[in-house]
């Protein structure tokens, strides 16, 4: 079987990875991008609504003209860069420290790499509740796949489950490619989201129904309805069922960090709440228990895009030099300042508390990047 | 509501946003596919899932034991949800195979089997 060599390795080409990429490969090192999508670009390219964050980060900017920064930037520094798209990483053994490939669905290659940075960003949770495996049934990133990169329209109507920002957000951008939404239903007692993204879908006259869940999804085939119904504060169903009548059925529930590849590295690691679940131990340089591997972006802790780029920029610089090559003095402490400037907000503070948990001060090897 | 469906939940009307006030959509060219043997059409490199969404299909495939549909959920390649048997081969990810022009494209039932002459 054929095997590829590099001497960095990113998986995942959201925005995490892209940073990454970016970083090291300006300082001089060889990289190679992995990303299991037909195209680059992660999350962002699904995003038409204008980022929070800070200047640095592009706030004001929609998601997809992100992406296309962040390629303008790899393009500049090519002669560094390997992409490979519509290809996935399967495994890593550390046995022999090679990576397992698959380019489609049918031929396979390893990968070989000195330092991987692993940034495969998230996947949707699903919530319990009956025939909630009937088609109809979709994640919002599924949603914002078919109807803002393949302009397919989801459905007709839309019952979403999730008031947080993206349910808020993702409600928004059906309205736009003109999908009614029948209803929002949050468990909470409050809003998860952004006020203005809330703002934004009741004036359309999209109802939040605070306090409530989906019960039970209606079809033979392909979903044709759901039950809701209010919660008490123990989250325990009362009061009547309300049908709603949708054929779509979008779950904004929440996301998990992916990251089977750093378990399989053997690298440390922490079920974090507040960065919603399982998650490599890292030190200030993003860099995890395995001397060998970094983590950035929302495979490292459920966050932002803003701090996932600046997470890729710390693991992309702090990779390159840990093989040698020169990076700028102070850029480190910039990155850090710039994480923490991000991270000042109320929503922050969580983040913040999850970061503390999470990391260490220096690994006892010595051998820090 | 809902328009009269074929056994994988075909129905027959082309689903595409047309205007849409922020993005503009780049599509490939106009190819034709079979989904259990009936032509449709799709653009060429778009998901397979997502030329069978804009044919209104839903249904990809059905669980082994309970034979439950199943359609996509995540559309990143990551939940299995999206399974079918594309030109021969089973278990593709459909979400993220990009469309061919041809491409036979089957419904799976249960787990699928290895195809004759390949491992
Ligand atoms: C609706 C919505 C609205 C948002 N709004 C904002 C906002 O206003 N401001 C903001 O800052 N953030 C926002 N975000 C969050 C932001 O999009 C994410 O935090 C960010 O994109 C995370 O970047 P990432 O690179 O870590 O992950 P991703 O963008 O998810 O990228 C990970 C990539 O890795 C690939 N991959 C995974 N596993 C493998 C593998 N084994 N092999 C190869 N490739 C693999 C995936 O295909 C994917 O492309 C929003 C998110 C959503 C869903
Ligand atoms: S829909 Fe999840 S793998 Fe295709």
């Amino acid at each position: 079987m054929k095997t590829l060599s590099t001497e960095i390795l990113v998986i995942g080409g959201g925005a995490a990875g892209l940073s990454a990429a970016a970083e090291a490969a300006s300082a001089g090192a060889k990289v190679m991008v992995i990303e299991s999508d037909l195209h680059l670009g992660g999350q962002l390219v699904k995003q038409t609504h204008k980022f929070f964050g800070s200047k640095d980060e592009y706030a004001g900017t929609r998601g997809f003209k992100i992406a296309e920064i962040l390629l303008n930037e790899i393009e500049s520094c090519k002669d560094n860069v390997e992409i490979h798209e519509n290809t996935t990483v399967t495994g890593f053994y550390s046995e022999d420290k090679t990576f397992t490939a698959m380019r489609g669905e049918e031929s396979f290659f390893h990968i070989q790499a000195q330092k991987t940075i692993v940034a495969t960003g998230a996947q949707e949770r699903l919530i319990p509740f009956v025939n909630n495996d009937l088609p109809g049934v979709y994640g919002a990133g599924a949603v914002q796949t078919l109807m803002n990169v393949y302009g397919v329209i989801p459905g007709k109507r839309v019952l979403m489950v999730g008031a947080g920002n993206i349910g808020l957000i993702v409600s928004y951008q059906l309205m736009q490619a003109g999908v009614e939404v029948a209803a929002i239903v949050e468990a909470a007692p409050r809003i998860g989201g952004y006020w203005v993204h809330a703002a934004k879908v009741r004036r359309m006259g999209v109802p939040i129904l605070l306090g409530h869940s989906i019960k039970r999804a209606v079809g033979d085939r392909t979903i044709t309805g759901a039950y809701i119904t209010g919660l008490n504060e123990k989250f325990e169903p009362v009061g009547e069922e309300t049908f709603v009548d949708c054929d779509v059925i979008c779950i904004a529930v929440g996301l998990s960090p992916t990251t089977e590849i750093l378990s399989q590295a053997g690298c440390k690691m922490m079920y974090v709440p507040q960065l919603c679940g399982l998650v490599a131990r890292r030190d200030m340089s993003m860099k995890t228990s395995n001397p060998d591997f970094f983590t950035a972006g929302d495979a490292s802790g459920i966050e932002e895009a803003s701090a996932a780029m600046v997470e890729g920029r710390i693991a992309g610089l702090s990779a390159a030099s840990s093989l040698g090559y020169l990076t700028e003095h102070g850029k480190l402490d910039e990155y850090w300042s710039r994480l923490q400037s991000l991270r000042s907000g109320e929503a922050g503070a969580r983040i913040c508390q999850g970061i503390e948990c999470v990391l260490v001060n220096g690994w006892e090897d010595g051998r820090n990047g | 509501m809902v328009e009269k469906q074929g056994p994988g939940g075909g129905s027959g009307t082309v689903e595409l946003i047309g205007e849409h006030p922020i993005l503009d959509f780049q599509r490939g060219e106009k190819v034709l596919f079979f989904f259990d043997g009936k032509e449709m059409e799709g653009y060429e490199g778009e998901p397979i899932a997502m030329a069978l969404h804009a044919n209104g299909v839903r249904v990809y495939r059905e669980t082994e034991k309970e034979h439950r549909p199943r359609g996509f959920f995540c559309a990143i390649g990551k939940c299995s949800s999206c399974f079918m048997v594309v030109d021969g081969v089973p278990n593709v990810r459909t979400c993220i195979t990009p469309l061919k022009p041809g491409m036979q494209v089957e419904t799976q039932h249960g787990n699928g089997s290895v195809p004759d002459g390949k491992d």
